[in-house]
């Protein structure tokens, strides 16, 4: 069963992107919505964490990425950027939508 | 597919609510059902008619009664939660003695079971919160 999982946290702000990673499996998205989209940023405090997430899709929502000013430059690389409408489509290509709020 | 949302978050805290919303209007888009939305905690602070922000910036309340009205959806406030958060309709207005009602159209009060009833009818259940 392949889960969505949505992280909204900042992981300068607290650990629910850490807890995620721990319970996310191969053939799992992660979709990073909110302050949660931070977490990509290339040197950041969860690249490496996010990089080491073998078989699990990251996703982060553009407009979220745009309105904090994380342009593709900034990001670290395997991360899909989708819309509101590709948020949709994750949620009915996978099983079950977690919130690690 | 067959959408329940869960919304955990009151209008203009982070951006929960937001978020549900442009999710609910692309799911719409898509020709997706959304079962029931579902406010929760301080969720149903977004069920109240008597906020008045900025002409400026969105109306986050309105924005889901015009979303309501435009494509039938059954925007329900957790009772609980609604009365340790003054948010009233005319039955709890008479129920508690208070002078004043104030949800939003389009909004209902009801229990906890009908997000029990979302959990269990709809296809994905989709959270939004802080």
């Amino acid at each position: 069963m392949a889960l969505l999982h949505t992280v909204n946290k900042s992981p300068y702000q607290c650990t629910s992107l850490q807890s995620c990673l721990q319970h996310v499996r191969a053939g799992d998205t992660l979709l990073l919505i909110e302050d949660g989209v931070y977490a990509v940023l290339k040197g950041g405090k969860a690249a490496e964490a996010l990089s080491a997430a073998n078989g699990v899709k990251v996703a982060a929502l553009s407009a979220d990425l745009k309105a904090r000013g994380i342009g593709a430059e900034k990001m670290i690389d395997g991360i899909e950027v989708v819309d509101y409408g590709g948020f949709v489509d994750l949620v009915e290509q996978t099983d079950k939508t977690q919130a690690w709020l | 597919m067959k959408l329940g949302i869960v919304v955990y978050e009151g209008p203009y805290q982070h951006e929960a609510s937001d978020t549900a919303y442009n999710f609910a209007v692309a799911a719409l888009q898509k020709g997706h059902e959304i079962f029931r939305v579902f406010f929760y905690h301080d969720g149903v602070n977004n069920g109240t008619r008597l906020t008045t922000p900025p002409q400026d910036d969105r109306h986050i309340q309105q924005r889901w009664s015009e979303l309501a009205e435009k494509h039938g959806l059954d925007l329900v406030v957790c009772v609980a939660a609604a009365q340790r958060r003054g948010i009233v309709d005319e039955d709890e207005k008479n129920r508690h003695g208070k002078d004043a009602d104030n949800i939003a159209p389009g909004f209902r009060i009801s229990g906890l079971g009908q997000l029990i009833e979302a959990g269990i009818q709809c296809d994905r259940l989709v959270t939004f919160g802080d």
